[in-house]
C-alpha cells in the first residue's frame, strides 16, 4: 500500500503541472491586451502598465512566468489581483462557503439517494421502483440551472418559504435548497447505483446463507447486504465530493452564494488572470487528492482489493 | 453535468462475445445473412430483439426522430419568423395565435423553440462525433500498443480530465470567443463544439482503451495474428467491431448530456449567442423575467429536458439490451 501511494503521488505531479500549465497558457497568453478596460474608459497610464508588467512578469516568456508563479505558490503565496487584493484572502473568504454548500449537497445526495436506492433495490419492479427509476432519469436530464430557477421561484418567490438568495456567510438552513439543486443529479446516480448494487447482491451466496442460518431479515439486510452493497456507492460519493468542492458556478450564481465558483466566474469575466489560475490550481489539487483518497478508501472497504 | 458519472453507466462486454464485423450500431438490425432466422444470434441480434419489445426504446426513438426532423426542416412545424419581433406584443402570454406566447422583444416563442432545435442538436451531435472519434482512436492506439506509449497517452488524457468541465469550457470559450468578438454563427458553433470535445475525449478514450485491453488477448485475435493478419487489419477488422458497443452506448447518452452542456454554457453567456437561436440562448434571455413570465423559461426548458431525456433513455435501453445480465 505504501509503495502504491508513493507511485500514485508521483503520477499526480505531471498531471498537476500539465493541467495548471494548460490553464496558465489559456489565461495569460490570451490574444489581446491584458490591460484593456482595466482603468475604466481611458487607456491605462504608462507607469501603471510598467508596474503591472513587472509585477506579473508579463514581458518574460510564458514558461518563466509560470515557474515564477509556481515557486511563489509552493511558498503559499497566490499573488494578488490587478487591484492589489491578496488572492489568499479572497480564497479564504470564499472557500468556506463552497465547502459548506458541498457538504449540504453531499448530505442530501446520501440521505435521499441511498434511501430511495435501498428501498427500490430490495423490492424491484414495484410502483416505488418505477417511480424512482422515472424520477431519477428526469433529474439526470434536467440541467442544474433549470432546477435552480424553478425551485428558487417556487420556494423563494411563490411560496416565500426561503429567501431567494442567501446571506453571507450562509447558514445551513439557507443552503438546504441550493444544496438540493447542486446535489440533485448525483442524487439520481446514487439512487441508481445503490439499487443495482443491492439487487445484484441480493442473490449472492452469503445472503442466502444468512437467511438459511435463520437470521432476522433486518440483520440480513442491515449487516450483511448493506455493508457489501454500499462500497461502490461510498466511493462514488467520495469522488463526487471532490467534484462538488470544485465549486458550483451555476448554483452559486443563481442563489447568490459568495463561493469559489462565483469568484472564479467573476475573475474570468473581468480577466483577473492570477485569480483564475490560483483557483483552478486549488480545484485541481483538491480533485486529484480526493480521487487518490477514494482509491485508498476502496481498498480499505473491500479487503479483496490489493494495490501493489 | 459531470461526465465521469456517465462512464459508470457503461459496462465493458466480456471478451468472449465476438460479433459479426460490419454490424456495428446496436440499433442496426442488419445481421449478416447467415445468422438470420433459426441460426444462433450474436450479441447485437439478441440486443435488437430485446430492444424491439421495449416501449421505452420506441418512445425515445420517436422523440429523437421528431427532434431531428425539427432540426432539419423547422418550416414543417411553424411558418413564423423566429427573429421577427414587435415590441407591442412584448411578453404577451400564450394564446391561440402564439401557442407559447411572445418573448421580451415580441418574438414568437414557439417559432424560436422549433428553430432552436437545430443549433442545440447540431452542437450536441458534432461534439459527440468529435469526442467518439478522437477518444476512440486514441483509446484504440493506447490499448493496442500498450507500454510507454499507453502510459504517455493516459497521462495526457488525465491532464484534460483533471480540468473541471464547466470551468474549463468557460476559460476556453472566453479566451477564443471574448464578448464582443462578433464571430459568425458557424464559427461560434464550432468553437463550442471544440471546447466540449477537448474536455470530454478522455472519458471515451478510457472506455475504448479498457475494452481494447479486455479484448486484445481474446482467442480470435490470437488466431487472426497466427493467420498472419497485419496489425492494421486486426485493429480494423477484429478489434474495433468488437470493442465498439460500450462506446456507442456512452455516445448515445453523451448526445443528451451535450445538449444540456450547450445550454449551460449559453446560460452562462459564453456559449452560443444571439442572433443564434438555441434552447440555451432562450433560457439565458429569459432569466431576468422569470418572476413575471415564467413561461419564457418553461417552454425552452421543456424541449431541452425532453431531448436530453430521450437520448439518455435510448442509451439506457441499448445498454440494458447489450448487457446479458440485465435480461
Amino acid at each position: 500500500m505504501g509503495r502504491y501511494i508513493v507511485r500514485r503521488l508521483l503520477q499526480l505531479v505531471p498531471v498537476f503541472i500539465g493541467t495548471t500549465f494548460l490553464i496558465y497558457w489559456l489565461v495569460w497568453s490570451v490574444p489581446g491586451d491584458p490591460f484593456a478596460g482595466k482603468c475604466g474608459d481611458r487607456p491605462c497610464p504608462a507607469n501603471y502598465i510598467q508596474v503591472m508588467t513587472e509585477k506579473f512578469n508579463l514581458d518574460k516568456p510564458l514558461y518563466v512566468q509560470y515557474f515564477t508563479y509556481m515557486k511563489n505558490l509552493l511558498q503559499g503565496d497566490f499573488g494578488s489581483t490587478f487591484g492589489g487584493r491578496s488572492i489568499n484572502d479572497l480564497i479564504a473568504a470564499a472557500y468556506p462557503n463552497t465547502i459548506k454548500l458541498a457538504f449540504v449537497a453531499l448530505a442530501v445526495e446520501a440521505l435521499i439517494g441511498l434511501t430511495a436506492g435501498v428501498l427500490t433495490g430490495l423490492r424491484r419492479n414495484g410502483f416505488l421502483d418505477n417511480l424512482v427509476l422515472v424520477s431519477t432519469l428526469f433529474l439526470i436530464a434536467l440541467p442544474t440551472f433549470v432546477t435552480g430557477f424553478v425551485l428558487q421561484y417556487l420556494f423563494g418567490v411563490q411560496w416565500g418559504v426561503i429567501k431567494p438568495t442567501v446571506s453571507n456567510p450562509p447558514s445551513f438552513t439557507e443552503l438546504l435548497i441550493p444544496g438540493f439543486v447542486l446535489g440533485s443529479v448525483s442524487m439520481a446516480y446514487v439512487a441508481r447505483l445503490a439499487r443495482t448494487s443491492i439487487a445484484e447482491n441480493r442473490s449472492a451466496d452469503y445472503v442466502r446463507t444468512a437467511i438459511a442460518k435463520g437470521l432476522p431479515m433486518r440483520r440480513v439486510v442491515g449487516v450483511h447486504l448493506l455493508r457489501n452493497s454500499l462500497i461502490p456507492v461510498v466511493t462514488y460519493l467520495g469522488t463526487d465530493l471532490g467534484a462538488l468542492m470544485g465549486g458550483a458556478i451555476v448554483t452559486e450564481g443563481i442563489f447568490g452564494i459568495n463561493g469559489i465558483g462565483r469568484e472564479v466566474y467573476r475573475a474570468i469575466v473581468t480577466k483577473e488572470g492570477a485569480t483564475v489560475v490560483s483557483i483552478v490550481v486549488i480545484l485541481v489539487l483538491v480533485y486529484l487528492v480526493m480521487n487518490l483518497l477514494v482509491d485508498m478508501l476502496y481498498a480499505l472497504l473491500d479487503p479483496r482489493i490489493r494495490y501493489e | 453535468m459531470s461526465d465521469p458519472n456517465m462512464s459508470s453507466m457503461v459496462t465493458t462486454p466480456r471478451a468472449e462475445q465476438p460479433t459479426a464485423p460490419g454490424a456495428t450500431a446496436p440499433t442496426n438490425a442488419g445481421l449478416p445473412e447467415n445468422q438470420r432466422a433459426d441460426k444462433p444470434r450474436g450479441l447485437l441480434g439478441d440486443a435488437w430483439r430485446d430492444l424491439r419489445r421495449k416501449p421505452l426504446f420506441w418512445i425515445s426513438a420517436f422523440f429523437i426522430v421528431l427532434f431531428l426532423v425539427m432540426a432539419a426542416f423547422p418550416s414543417l412545424f411553424t411558418s413564423a419568423d423566429p427573429s421577427y419581433g414587435t415590441l407591442s406584443r412584448s411578453r404577451v402570454g400564450p394564446s391561440a395565435d402564439a401557442w407559447f406566447g411572445y418573448d421580451v422583444q415580441g418574438r414568437d416563442v414557439y417559432a424560436r423553440v422549433i428553430h432552436g432545435a437545430r443549433a442545440s442538436i447540431m452542437v450536441a451531435v458534432l461534439s459527440t462525433l468529435g469526442t467518439v472519434l478522437i477518444g476512440g482512436l486514441v483509446g484504440v492506439v493506447a490499448g493496442f500498443r500498450g507500454g510507454w506509449f499507453d502510459a504517455i497517452l493516459s497521462r495526457v488524457a488525465d491532464i484534460f480530465f483533471g480540468l473541471p468541465f464547466v470551468l474549463g469550457a468557460i476559460v476556453i470559450l472566453f479566451t477564443f470567443n471574448p464578448p464582443g468578438a462578433n464571430r459568425g454563427e458557424f464559427e461560434i458553433i464550432m468553437l463550442v463544439v471544440l471546447s466540449l470535445v477537448l474536455l470530454s475525449w478522455p472519458v471515451s478514450m478510457r472506455i475504448m482503451r479498457s475494452s481494447v485491453l479486455a479484448t486484445k488477448e481474446a482467442d480470435y485475435i490470437v488466431a487472426a495474428r497466427a493467420l498472419g493478419a497485419s496489425n492494421l487489419r486486426i485493429v480494423f477488422k477484429h478489434l474495433i467491431p468488437n470493442c465498439l458497443a460500450p462506446l456507442l452506448v456512452y455516445s448515445t447518452i453523451l448526445v443528451g448530456s451535450f445538449i444540456g452542456a450547450e445550454a449551460t454554457l449559453s446560460f452562462l453567456g459564453v456559449g452560443l449567442q444571439s442572433p443564434v437561436v438555441s434552447w440555451g440562448v432562450m433560457i439565458n434571455e429569459s432569466q431576468n423575467y422569470i418572476r413575471v413570465s415564467l413561461y419564457l423559461l418553461l417552454f425552452p426548458a421543456a424541449f431541452l429536458v425532453t431531448a436530453v431525456l430521450s437520448f439518455v433513455m435510448l442509451g439506457e435501453a441499448v445498454r440494458e439490451a447489450l448487457d446479458p445480465k440485465m435480461r
